[in-house]
């Protein structure tokens, strides 16, 4: 067994810390990688780990702490120092350049070079010998990567962090996107690599296969290492809770009785698309319907497809019994369907320009140019006092505000069209606490107006406090229901299939 | 709470037309050390007269750029109103009205025909309104045989020419001078009506504006008609100003485009004001007529504007945070 600070190790990080805008996202985390190991790292979304790869390979730099790279004490500049050095990450979304061959992409930066020019014959030869020793199937090296399939052009990531004789690779939930026999392939690969002596880092959400490959597991929850034990005496429940073991909070208004609860808003049935498939679905008035799940498991595609920003391609939706289509926002806003997107910057605000503004930018979409407007203004500064928006005057760029109070802004400009249903993804992400509250109360009051919630959360305590039922996705499809008094690992256990797997 | 929030150390509005009125401002300065009689109430009104297709057409263009897009096309499209007008008026007063009528509404088209081409079969609309250029300019030869026919009518001419005479003060006000002012007015009225407040919205982000359910392409495109308008307007003034050439136009598009980054609006979208723009056109025809004063050539004028651009974008990147 191998502890921090073994000669044998390839990676040491020691008390590793890193904060963004103040909130720290590692706290003192140590982990160490030995040659031919697989180490698999797992937590819930937003535990750090994203963020604790990105340090090992050179895209941030530790707030505090050391970074030990085959002995050696390592402050990496960026992403190819990393690389040169001899650690190769695999991202989530691959980072390849569509245009160009197979052989281009992974020579890209150290080309062969003979008299002044590239020497194709040569990447190719070199390619071909990659692909040879990695065992994997031949994948030709003059393809476009933009020709391949997701699992090829996984092998051409591989290939290139081989390619620079990387001795450490991080791989980032590299079988997210892959299929059950790719995923297969891409074990195999990994036992090879491993038994060469190469040392492996692997994040992944599917349980099943962290105890079929790693050697060690290393938990993180809120950006603190729980803790780190071979994977031979540890078992999925453990793991389970180690990743939530946490206390509900007490600052989450009260439930829906189940008399309160009003006729059925919205009905979905065998809704599909491209990431969703069967959903069958009915919020009533005044409930809040918590959606669980870990990334990528289709949450912000129901959300989205609800709201008609990648429509249902198959099913029905019914609003209140009649059945509508939902093409686009606009469709979805002027039927009483509102949204408020997981990504504040990217989605939600339109940051130059000033509180009043964005919080009346729904309104003048679909309103009349000049009926009621003085009304409207009048009534919109009430709402943003009502949700208690802190701002230096409502002409003030909302951008020079904290996330909190932007998120509240946004929340005007939806309760100003009095939605029947309204669809939250991620509705406290990144907020302050005090902010946090205040959002919770908005969620629930418009459930007591009638209105329909649905609440996206990766964050469980929340998800457990504010909602009346829970349904939970994996891989496209609603994996199941829980109660309202679930615990924590029940949502986790459903969204990681870990029931099925044990 | 109060305290927590960013404070700047001046009350300077980004977008807002304070620092170009400073540098207006200063100009007028040096003018009036250089040439003081170029203050005096004939030839200021002279100037303003002779501004107003810039003024115009820098206005047309902020309704473009602040929804994020470009239009290169307004130069050649002046162009193209100025030649046909002439051809199809021929010198007869009679058809006047109707000829003018059509300069807008094909002005009108013109933009109408960009802002669809960009929004929906989204090709970006540098590259739309640049074919449009070559478009407008290769038609116009085509349709003239290589030289300008026909002359335009003086009631045609008096709109860019004559002035409202004998005004107390003043003098002489020009009556493209009036025209602007009132088209100011409008534009200023519009920017903030819903409509201009979703135009800014949609430069600054089109996703988010997009799920707020505002019709990006269909916002848009009002921009690049109102662009189009706004050349069809300055081609009746430039066309009685100046007379008509396959020059009439050429190269305002860039003036236009300097005119509203000097104004303090931001290229790519979602900042600035109507009014910046047109004073920064106002400033641009200020700083050349100071150039010739100073006895700078009047051919320098292209390598100014493409400085000014990049001052401009330079000044601007490095006060945003970076993101």
């Amino acid at each position: 067994m191998t502890t921090p600070g073994d000669v044998g190790s390839l990676l040491d990080l020691r008390a590793v810390t890193k904060s963004f805008l103040g909130v720290r996202v590692l706290d003192r985390v140590d982990l160490d990688v030995a040659p031919g190991e697989v180490h698999a790292v797992v937590g819930e979304n937003g535990a750090g780990k994203s963020t604790l790869m990105k340090i090992i390979s050179g895209g941030y730099a530790p707030d505090e702490g050391t970074v030990v790279f085959a002995g050696e004490a390592r402050r990496f500049r960026g992403p190819r120092d990393a690389g040169r050095a001899g650690i190769g990450i695999i991202h989530q979304e691959l980072a390849l350049l569509p245009d160009r061959t197979v052989a281009e992409n992974i020579h890209l930066g150290h080309e062969p070079v003979r008299r002044g020019l590239v020497d194709r014959r040569e990447m190719r030869a070199r390619t071909s010998a990659l692909f040879a020793s990695m065992g994997a199937g031949p994948v030709p090296a003059d393809a476009l990567v933009g020709d391949l399939g997701v699992a090829q052009r996984q092998l051409v990531e591989i290939a290139k962090a081989l390619a620079l004789d990387a001795r450490l690779l991080i791989m980032d939930e590299p079988t997210a996107a892959l299929a059950d026999h790719e995923a297969e392939l891409l074990h195999a690969l990994v036992r090879r690599l491993r038994s060469q002596g190469i040392g492996l880092l692997y994040v992944s959400h599917r349980l099943a296969e962290v105890f079929a490959l790693s050697d060690r597991i290393t938990v993180l929850k809120d950006g603190r290492r729980v803790t780190t034990v071979p994977t031979a005496q540890t078992t999925t429940n453990q793991l389970v809770r180690h990743m939530v073991g946490r206390d509900l909070s007490g600052y989450y208004p009260g439930r829906a009785d189940p008399g309160d609860l009003g006729p059925v808003r919205l009905t979905v049935q065998g809704g599909g698309n491209a990431k969703l498939r069967g959903i069958d679905l009915r919020l009533r008035a005044g409930e809040v319907v918590g959606v669980g799940g870990l990334q990528g498991s289709g949450r912000s595609a129901l959300a989205r497809a609800l709201f008609g920003v990648t429509p249902f391609t198959s099913g029905v939706v019914e609003l209140e019994n009649r059945p509508i289509r939902v093409a686009s926002p606009r469709a979805a806003m002027r039927a009483g369907i509102a949204y408020v997107s997981e990504d504040r910057k990217g989605e939600g605000i339109t940051a130059r320009q000033s509180v009043l503004d964005n919080a009346l930018l729904a309104g003048r979409a679909l309103g009349g140019a000049w009926t009621g407007r003085a009304a409207r203004v009048t009534r919109m500064r009430g709402l943003l006092d009502a949700v208690d928006v802190r701002s230096a005057g409502t002409d003030q760029e909302i951008r020079f505000l904290s996330g909190g109070n932007q998120q509240k802004v946004v929340l005007a400009r939806w309760l100003a069209l009095g939605p029947r249903v309204i669809l939250f993804d991620e509705p406290t992400r990144g907020i302050d606490v005090g902010a946090k509250a205040a959002v919770y109360d908005v969620v629930r009051r418009l459930a007591r107006d009638g209105a329909a919630v649905l609440m996206i959360s990766s964050d469980l305590p929340e998800l457990l406090g504010m909602s009346d039922r829970i349904i939970v996705m994996r891989e496209g499809r609603i994996a199941g229901q829980v109660p309202a008094g679930a615990s924590e690992a029940d949502v986790v256990a459903l969204a990681m299939g870990a029931v099925a797997a044990t | 709470m109060q305290d927590t929030l960013p404070r700047r150390a001046l009350p300077v509005r980004a977008g807002g037309p304070l620092p170009i009125l400073a540098i207006l401002g200063v100009l007028l300065v040096l003018v009036a050390i250089r040439q003081p009689d170029f203050l005096a109430p004939a030839s200021l009104m002279s100037f303003l007269g002779r501004s107003a297709p810039i003024i115009l057409l820098a206005a047309g263009q902020y309704f473009v750029i602040v929804s994020g897009e470009f239009d290169l096309s307004v130069g050649s499209l002046v162009t193209a109103e100025v030649v046909i007008a002439a051809r199809l008026i021929d010198g007869d007063p009679d058809r006047t009205w109707p000829v003018m009528a059509l300069v807008l509404v094909s002005a009108a088209f013109v933009g109408l025909v960009n802002g669809l081409i960009t929004s929906w079969l989204r090709v970006p609309s540098f590259i739309t309104t640049l074919g449009m250029l070559l478009i407008l300019v290769g038609a116009v030869y085509l349709w003239s045989d290589g030289s300008p026919k026909g002359e335009l009518s003086e009631q045609f001419r008096r709109f860019g020419r004559r002035a409202v005479e004998d005004v107390p003060v003043l003098g002489r006000v020009p009556y493209a001078l009036l025209i602007v002012l009132l088209l100011a007015v409008l534009a200023t009225v519009l920017m903030r009506s819903d409509f201009g407040r979703i135009l800014v919205a949609v430069g600054d982000n089109p996703r988010a504006a997009e799920l707020s359910g505002v019709r990006v392409g269909r916002t848009r495109t009002i921009a690049f008609v109102l662009s189009g308008c706004a050349a069809g307007v300055a081609a009746i003034l430039l066309g009685g100003y100046s007379g008509v050439s396959f020059q009439a136009g050429s190269g305002l598009e860039f003036s236009a485009i300097t005119a509203v980054v000097l104004g303090g609006v931001a290229l790519g979208g979602g900042r600035g004001s109507v009014a910046g723009a047109m004073l920064g056109a106002l400033t641009l025809e200020l700083l050349f007529a100071l150039m010739n004063f100073f006895g700078v050539s009047g051919t320098v004028r292209p390598a100014v504007q493409g400085a000014i651009i990049l001052l401009a974008v330079a000044v601007s990147a490095a006060r945003s945070p970076s993101r």
